[in-house]
């Protein structure tokens, strides 16, 4: 089980330091190894002509914001290790820049991009929105003259390599405008035909990659308004212009025909005046317009509130159920009097030791209405819809998620009972306290101080338990009548999967959104948890 | 007799009731993979049967390359838990034993930072690596590297406070007589203060071993060529297309995959204990 490792910290007393003790002292440099040396010096230069690969890379790329990133990370690496001094900075360094990236980032991410109507429909900025809608309006201008090309590759990539009346010669491809081609190649009729680096293709190749030669469309210049020149047969190009016109300076777009303005919205679209709208849109900042159509929004609040209060029936059950039954096998299998409790307890641990989504996936197959094992054998030949019924699947979840739960629950039980100090518990049943008694006055409040911040952590281990949802139900059965996808057994983590990934119109700061709620609610009830256990107060 | 069952006997029926509902399962697909009818429904009787071709079959199938998601779940898992405690290590080794400006404030944001898990971010992630494929491709979409540095930037957050936890216990007076012989701090981390928990080390990487052999949201988000997916990845596929067809390799999977984890918990166990509840009920 991918239960998330217990963040407590042994409850050892602070130590008090005395000022003398530790990195404060100068160690005398008597033996200092050369060998640690010179692996530092290695490990330094081979990070260095990784980073400055990386920055040239990034520079050829005009990724500015990496590049600055890089290079600011690169001169603190440096400076870090280079030197004797910032020996804490030495252990921290690796696990912080990792952090930076791919936890620091991502999380700031999502917290902006749930404020913008990023999704389907919504992907870029404007100038390539503006792009996008003039190719996709453009039609062949009519009378326009038809000019001698060819089509030529370079790896993966088709370009289209255009002869101009005076013999000049101009190479372009997919997004990327005209421009002049220095050594052509001609052939016979004066046709350019290949260009440095550039091979014509053969009439066979022409054909094989037909879909994807008719559907090249090489800008004339960086200006979307400009049009673009297209082929039909590989052997010449015509010029394409969009129906639209887009003005600059006014920032609208106009229908050249009707004369209808376009004019851009707050929610980062093309609009006319009648309230027609130009596909795509671009990414713009709507505030909290997100979590305000979660809370209110008839459609969504109804199906996010079924969710979340299932959400937290799940992670509630599936914590205190197994915990329970843990403790009381760790209590009645506890003890050295009962032989064979090592047998018991190898054999008991399997579940937690079998790989979790593995055992959704076996108990989706056992689960099965039709041919499963639990209604074929065990049941005789009933026909119980364990994972297509709301309720039953919603058991059925819940009764998978204790097998996979249970033996966590009872190996931590039994690891605190065992550490109980046996003078305790003596000094309890010398003051007349029976077996009962002990076990409820002293041993279980004990164990509880000391596994709370682990219940906590499995609680939010499984408010976000994606697998054994997805893997078992897929969240559903498919509830029908909800505007947006969702299912009886659906997790919010899930849900944001739906919302993210899932069909045909991605919700991306939706999702977001959503993700930014999960953390709030768990980063809450962590918070509140933890402090009462006072593990808060012992990190120093 | 019966005051045995009253002592001691009830808590063997327990026992053995607990044993029987943990097991079952695991006996089906042991049976099932063994099962010559290879569907879901001839799977149902335990046993009745027993080939091996279902093991044969699933190393032999080039739509589903059994063998070589066996080996990048091995290899992203080791390479993920390898890492992650050495990580984690180092920085539960500074949070320990030195004192620093912004010590505090730094353990705080790593628990607060902790709570916001990866798998919430993967709108994000996803870009980020798309960003990478561009300059990158090395650790970008596709890459099983890729995917390893992903997991090894969320091993801070998980790691360094139970490591911290871990250093804690192990005297002072220890690496401060290594000092005073000349050791430096480099020699004091990996000579004295790393094997003295080794142990316990084991056990977390093990644990996120596992964890990193269940992950399917992101494995599935970076990994989409079918040879360099992970067990997870794989085995999902495989079965959710054709529910109960192919049951009998499924199961002769599932068996290969979980394997090399059930050896090494068994192998592993005491220390598990140990290792989850370390120091727990000291106070």
């Amino acid at each position: 089980m991918t239960q998330t490792l217990p963040t407590q910290p042994p409850h050892t007393p602070p130590r008090r330091h005395p000022a003398s003790s530790g990195e404060r002292r100068p160690a005398p440099a008597r033996h200092r190894g050369l060998g640690g040396l010179a692996t530092r010096i290695v490990l330094l230069a081979i990070v260095d002509a990784l980073a400055v690969y990386g920055l040239l890379a990034l520079a050829a790329d005009r990724s500015w914001w990496m590049f600055g990133a890089l290079l600011v990370g690169t001169v603190a690496v440096n400076a870090v290790y280079a030197g004797k001094r910032h020996v804490p900075a030495k252990y921290l360094a690796p696990g912080i820049a990792l952090l930076l990236v791919y936890q620091v980032y991502v999380v700031l991410y999502t917290g902006v991009a749930a404020f913008t109507n990023y999704g389907d429909g919504h992907n870029s900025d404007k100038p390539d929105a503006v792009a996008a809608i003039l190719a996709h309006s453009e039609t062949r201008v009519p009378d326009s003259p038809v000019r001698p090309a060819s089509v030529v590759a370079r790896g993966d990539r088709v370009g289209l390599l255009v002869t101009q009346p005076d013999r000049s010669v101009r190479l372009g491809w997919a997004g990327h405008p005209l421009e002049p081609v220095e050594q052509p190649v001609y052939d016979a009729g004066g046709r350019a035909v290949a260009a440095p680096g550039w091979l014509a293709l053969t009439y066979s190749q022409i054909a094989g990659r037909q879909k994807e030669i008719s559907e090249l469309r090489v800008p004339v210049t960086d200006d979307p308004n400009s049009g673009s020149l297209r082929t039909a047969d590989g052997i010449s190009a015509a010029a394409y212009r969009s129906t639209l016109v887009y003005d600059h300076d006014a920032d609208t777009i106009t229908d050249r025909a009707g004369g209808v303005v376009y004019r851009p919205t707050s929610d980062g679209v093309f609009a006319a005046p009648d309230g027609t709208r130009l596909s795509p849109g671009w990414k713009v900042f709507v505030g909290l317009d997100n979590f305000e159509r979660i809370l209110t929004d008839q459609d969504i609040r109804g199906p996010f509130l079924g969710v979340l209060v299932w959400t937290f029936v799940f992670a509630g059950v599936s914590v205190a159920l197994p915990f329970g039954i843990g403790l009381v096998l760790a209590t009645v299998l506890n003890g050295k009097r009962l032989g064979g409790h090592r047998i018991y307890r190898s054999l008991i641990v399997l579940p937690y030791a079998f790989p979790a989504f593995l055992a959704a996936l076996v108990w989706q197959g056992m689960l099965n209405t039709d041919y499963g094992y639990v209604n074929v054998s065990l049941l005789d030949g009933a026909h119980v819809p364990w994972l297509t019924d709301p309720w039953l699947a919603r058991l059925s979840v819940l009764a998978v998620n204790v097998w996979i739960s249970f033996p966590y629950m009872f190996l931590i039980c039994t690891g605190a009972l065992q550490a109980i100090p046996a003078e305790v518990t003596e000094a309890a049943r010398i003051d007349g306290a029976g077996r009962r008694q002990v076990l409820r006055h002293i041993k279980i409040p004990l164990l509880l101080t000391a596994v709370t911040p682990m219940l906590i952590a499995a609680f939010a281990f499984n408010f976000n338990n994606f697998n054994v949802i997805y893997m078992l139900t897929g969240g559903g059965p498919k509830d029908p009548d909800a505007p947006i996808e969702v299912g009886s057994t659906d997790l919010l983590i899930s849900l944001v999967y739906k919302l993210a990934f899932g069909g045909s119109n991605r919700q991306y700061g939706m999702a977001c959104a959503v993700s930014i709620l999960i953390f709030v609610v768990v980063a809450a009830i962590s918070v509140i948890g933890l402090r009462r256990s006072r593990a808060f107060e012992e990190q120093t | 007799m019966i005051t045995w069952f009253v002592r001691v006997g009830w808590r063997h029926l327990v026992g053995v009731l607990a044993v029987l509902v943990a097991v079952f399962p695991l006996v089906f697909v042991i049976s099932a993979s063994l099962n010559p009818s290879g569907t879901l429904t001839g799977s149902n009787e335990l046993f009745a049967d027993t080939t091996g071709a279902h093991y044969r079959e699933l190393f032999d199938d080039p739509l589903h390359p059994f063998g070589k998601w066996f080996v990048n779940s091995m290899a992203v898992g080791l390479a993920t838990a390898i890492g992650s405690v050495f990580l984690g290590a180092c920085a539960g080794y500074a949070f320990s034993r030195f004192r620093f400006r912004g010590r505090k404030a730094g353990l705080t944001t790593l628990l607060l930072v902790q709570m916001f898990p990866q798998l919430l971010a993967y709108v994000a992630l996803f870009l980020l690596l798309s960003a990478f494929d561009d300059v990158f491709p090395a650790i970008g979409l596709g890459s099983r590297l890729g995917l390893v540095m992903i997991y090894l930037g969320g091993a801070l957050g998980v790691n360094t406070y139970l490591m911290k936890g871990f250093f804690d216990t192990v005297p002072r007076d220890l690496d401060e007589a290594a000092r005073i012989d000349g050791a430096s701090h480099a020699q004091v981390f990996f000579r004295i203060v790393l094997p003295l928990v080794a142990p316990v080390l084991a056990v977390v990487a093990l644990l996120s071993f596992v964890a990193t052999l269940n992950d399917f949201v992101i494995a599935s988000l970076v990994l989409n060529d079918p040879d360099k997916q992970t067990l997870a990845v794989g085995l999902y596929h495989f079965i959710s297309y054709g529910v109960g067809r192919n049951w009998g390799v499924f199961a002769a999977g599932v068996l290969i995959a979980a394997l090399p984890v059930l050896v090494l918990f068994q192998f592993l166990q005491r220390f598990i204990v140990g290792g989850l509840t370390a120091g727990a009920v000291k106070s």
